[in-house]
């Protein structure tokens, strides 16, 4: 079973915050990787938000392939940042040869127009990145968005820290918000993009638990959006939910609920809004989840959110301090971090709610 | 001229010959009086005895006359092998055999020079079922756990009507941020993904009719369980028309319009909207074949609920007006949904075929949305009057029929747009719910069953010939004859709580199916829960082999 973590804090955090988030739960999880989705960027990255950083795990020969792929279509490389790496040879790590992210400018021809049209190019860089990359398994470009970068990787979540020097705080590599796992794809092969989080334009999800209606959603998805693809792991459903629900048909977020884990038809037929609902409940159908699941997902302007299936058969709790808000499958990750927090305040969100965190941390309980 | 009379018919001839012990037999008259098909009679033997009185042999003969049952060697009044006799004999005296020597399919049509009708059902031998070679594989456990039948909530509706695409949604965020509505969307009933499939007042005995609404009724008001019925092509009382319980009918019209003439005579006089329309195309058990009321069955009654004369009545094969499959969407925007002021969805029935696929494709790519259903109908089905050659030779099996048009629209990304409802032969094993279920995985949202609710009122009739009179109006337990006496066999109180009791049998099956691979919503196109334990079968059907 995974456990899974995320930080939300007015101050730019550390990941050393995410390793010990979750290093507390690893009797919990499998310790078969790391992976982490970082937004609000602070740091070496704090004066670009406002330009695409490509996080990618390459050989020389990728980053080579990349490089020229992004430079042919006019980007222009502003800012690159390469972690220094801890190679003692009896870490558990399976170690790509490079670790690149790099801040790249728009193409001047693009530079003025308006910013879907940019979203949309960036995503279609990722793909043709992704898709070029994946012969020979040359990389794996896993974000090219402004303002957020992913690292990935396959081993022990502790030499992983180790060997990226992530246990030890620095103020160079820092966001505001971190989602994190420690556990690689365990159900279906080993491969790099399957561990979540997962990004898609601004959208980032990660989740613990199984998706029954996997198949449902892979077949529906795959014909919704160029950007549907992969489906390395069951829950990358939840991401392209989610991206499908609030950025292409533009619905508040509470939808994204009511399509993942509808309400029975009985209790629909007695609300006020039981037209709309019926409705989403017809054509989205083959989105909902029948699984046991703990989401969590953050949204382009960096709220942070949390919800669960419609049984509540997978945990989570929110615990927070007047500067922070962070989410856990387990308590023990949050008396980590918060160990001064007042646990009383603590949230265990049931299961017909959506919990979110916007920038002021004030915190939002929207039932379904 | 002959010198002995050979092509005299005896029991030998026919498909039951029937057992007859004269030693048990009271001669009460019970076999001779029940038998509705006339295949018995009463009849006085001769009997020789011979004897002696005195010390020594001198052997008398005494001849009698003794009255006895024996079979009529007759094509047209000949055992059907449905076991009536059997029931009614107070001394286990006479039963009927099946007679493997049977002549029956030639000397019928060497007699007759017509074609052989019968009952509708496929009595060909056939092969193990698809659908017995398929399991619900994919069983939750340990991080996925299984759901619990008995205290878990299940949601299991399926749509009837057409499903906008989510983009097409006449949706907008309003001021408080929700949603709301900014234009009309095509009407949608959520119903029971069991319909009991369109058999016609008419096909059926009054009594029937009027116990598959009752139980209809009964459900729905009682038991919570929101089953629909469909009409069959034969039209509806006016009683029922004008009732609030029109509202669990699906009513059916098909190439020969019967009934539709009062169907539209009632319309401002409904409280209620029907649940749907049904456009009968075709149907799986003679495909390329319109339905078939022998005279001997239009009754009084019949003749008047469907404004025709006492004749055979023929469904056309085809619809005389429909040239084209858009036509046919032409057809059902103008007469129907305008008729109920696009309120009713109105869906198709097609008989499962090779092309199936193309008119399926045809319908969901059709721009204004109007085909709320598609009813798909395989060989195994049946149950009205057909000739014995479509109804063993003609159509196609519904399983890897119904998985292709899943399949197509999947490939296009129109799944669940128009709804797919299969049939033919589904409950055959007397088990509707895992047959259903399985369906459903492959990408049904719902399945129709006709012949099984006329096992569950007591239909002795089976796939080996037995019975199959559904033609001749002499049903001898009173579901498909319009004979009054052979109509008050059938107590439709009982009847209708049979199929009441088999519904919720069924309810807590699906219940037991759907809890193992953990949902509670119906597993519509979850394949990844089914495995099969044939090669060429899971390949077809594209799911997992498994041995």
């Amino acid at each position: 079973m995974c456990r899974i973590g995320a930080i939300k804090s007015r101050n730019y955090v550390h990941p050393s915050q995410a390793l010990q988030l979750m290093q507390s739960q690893q009797k919990g999880h499998d310790n078969s990787g790391f992976a982490m989705v970082m937004h609000d960027l602070g740091g070496i990255f704090e004066n670009y938000k406002h330009l695409p950083t490509l996080s990618m795990a390459a050989t020389d020969e990728g980053v080579k392939i990349a490089e020229d792929i992004l430079h042919q279509a006019g980007f222009q490389r502003v800012m690159q940042w390469v972690p220094e790496t801890d190679d003692r040879p009896d870490l558990d790590i399976n170690a790509m040869p490079n670790y690149v992210f790099e801040t790249f400018d728009y193409p001047k021809v693009l530079r003025n127009t308006e910013q879907k049209v940019k979203e949309d190019l960036l995503l279609d860089m990722r793909l043709k990145l992704r898709a070029a990359l994946e012969p020979n398994d040359e990389g794996f470009a896993y974000s090219f968005w402004p303002d957020v970068v992913t690292l990935k990787e396959i081993g022990n979540p502790r030499d992983i820290g180790t060997y990226f020097k992530l246990w030890e705080p620095d103020d160079k590599f820092t966001a505001k918000v971190i989602t994190t796992q420690c556990r690689q794809n365990t159900n279906y092969d080993i491969v790099r993009y399957a561990a979540h989080p997962f990004h898609l334009q601004g959208y980032t999800a990660l989740a613990n638990g199984e998706n029954t209606f996997y198949l449902k959603n892979v077949e529906f998805q795959r014909k919704l959006h160029r950007g549907y693809i992969g489906f390395e792991s069951d829950s990358q459903c939840f991401l392209y939910t989610l991206h499908y629900i609030h950025r292409e048909l533009g619905w508040p977020l509470r939808y994204f609920k009511h399509v993942v884990t509808p309400l029975p038809f009985d209790d629909i037929e007695k609300r006020e809004d039981a037209r709309q609902l019926k409705a989403i409940r017809q054509s989205l159908g083959h989105l909902e989840i029948n699984g046991p699941n703990t989401i969590i997902g953050v949204l382009p302007d960096n709220t942070l959110f949390t919800c669960c299936d419609a049984k509540k058969l997978r945990p989570i709790v929110i615990g927070r301090t007047e500067d922070t808000v962070v989410f856990s499958s387990e308590v023990c990750g949050i008396n980590e971090i918060l160990p001064d927090r007042d646990w009383a305040t603590d949230i265990y969100p049931h299961e017909r709610e959506i919990v979110t965190i916007d920038d002021k941390l004030e915190v939002q309980r929207w039932k379904q | 001229m002959e010198t002995m009379r050979v092509q005299d018919v005896t029991p030998n001839d026919l498909p039951w010959k029937i057992r007859y012990d004269a030693h048990r037999c009271t001669l009460c008259g019970s076999c001779v009086a029940a038998c509705s098909f006339r295949a018995i009679e009463a009849k006085v033997e001769r009997r020789r005895l011979i004897f002696s009185e005195s010390e020594f042999p001198e052997p008398k003969a005494r001849f009698s006359a003794v009255p006895v049952i024996r079979q009529v060697k007759s094509v047209k009044n000949y055992c059907r092998g449905c076991g009536i006799c059997e029931k009614v004999c107070p001394n286990d005296a006479i039963a009927p055999e099946r007679n493997p020597d049977s002549r029956h399919p030639i000397i019928t049509r060497c007699l007759g020079g017509d074609s052989i009708k019968r009952g509708g059902r496929k009595n060909l031998e056939s092969t193990v079922r698809t659908l017995d070679k398929l399991r619900i594989g994919r069983i939750s456990q340990m991080t996925d756990p299984s759901l619990d039948a008995q205290r878990h909530t299940f949601d299991m509706l399926a749509p009837f009507g057409r499903i906008l695409p989510p983009q097409k949604l006449p949706l907008g965020v309003g001021p408080e941020g929700l949603l709301q509505t900014t234009g009309t969307t095509p009407p949608v009933n959520w119903i029971y993904p069991v319909i009991i499939g369109d058999m016609s007042i008419g096909a059926l005995s009054w009594r029937m009719w009027e116990a598959v609404a009752m139980a209809v009724a009964y459900l729905n008001e009682e038991c919570g369980l929101p089953v629909r019925m469909c009409s069959g092509e034969g039209g509806v009382p006016a009683r029922l028309l004008k009732s609030k319980y029109l509202k669990y009918m699906i009513l059916q019209i098909a190439s020969g319009h019967f009934g539709w003439n009062r169907i539209v005579k009632a319309m401002p006089h409904m409280v209620e909207d029907p649940a749907g329309i049904l456009i009968k195309i075709g149907q799986g058990a003679k495909p390329g074949d319109g339905g078939l009321l022998m005279a001997q069955k239009v009754a009084e009654h019949i003749m008047a609920i469907r404004g025709v004369p006492k004749t055979d009545l023929l469904s056309p094969p085809n619809h005389q007006g429909l040239y084209s499959i858009e036509e046919s969407v032409q057809k059902m925007f103008l007469s129907f949904n305008a008729a109920f002021k696009f309120r009713v969805p109105v869906a198709i029935k097609v008989a499962a075929s090779a092309t199936s696929v193309s008119v399926f494709n045809n319908l969901v790519r059709d721009p204004y949305n109007i085909v709320g259903g598609f009813f798909l109908d395989g060989i195994d089905g049946g149950t009205a009057a057909a000739h014995e050659v479509s109804l063993d030779h003609t159509g196609h099996p519904i399983v890897s029929k119904l998985r292709d048009c899943y399949l197509a629209a999947t490939a296009q990304g129109r799944q669940g747009q128009i709804p797919l409802w299969a049939a033919g032969g589904l409950g055959k094993t007397g088990d509707l719910a895992a047959d259903a279920f399985k369906m459903i995985c492959l990408g049904a949202n719902g399945v129709f069953t006709g012949k099984l609710i006329l096992q569950m009122a007591g239909c002795i009739g089976n796939d080996q010939g037995r019975c199959n009179a559904c033609n001749t109006g002499l049903c001898p337990v009173g579901i498909t004859t319009q004979e009054p006496p052979l109509v008050r066999r059938l107590d439709p109180e009982k009847v209708a709580q049979n199929i009441v009791n088999y519904f919720l049998a069924m309810d807590t099956e699906f219940k037991k199916l759907m809890a193992p691979i953990g949902n509670s919503s119906l597993p519509v196109g979850r394949a990844d829960a089914l495995v099969a334990t044939d090669q060429a079968v899971a390949d077809k059907l594209q799911i997992q082999y498994v041995c």
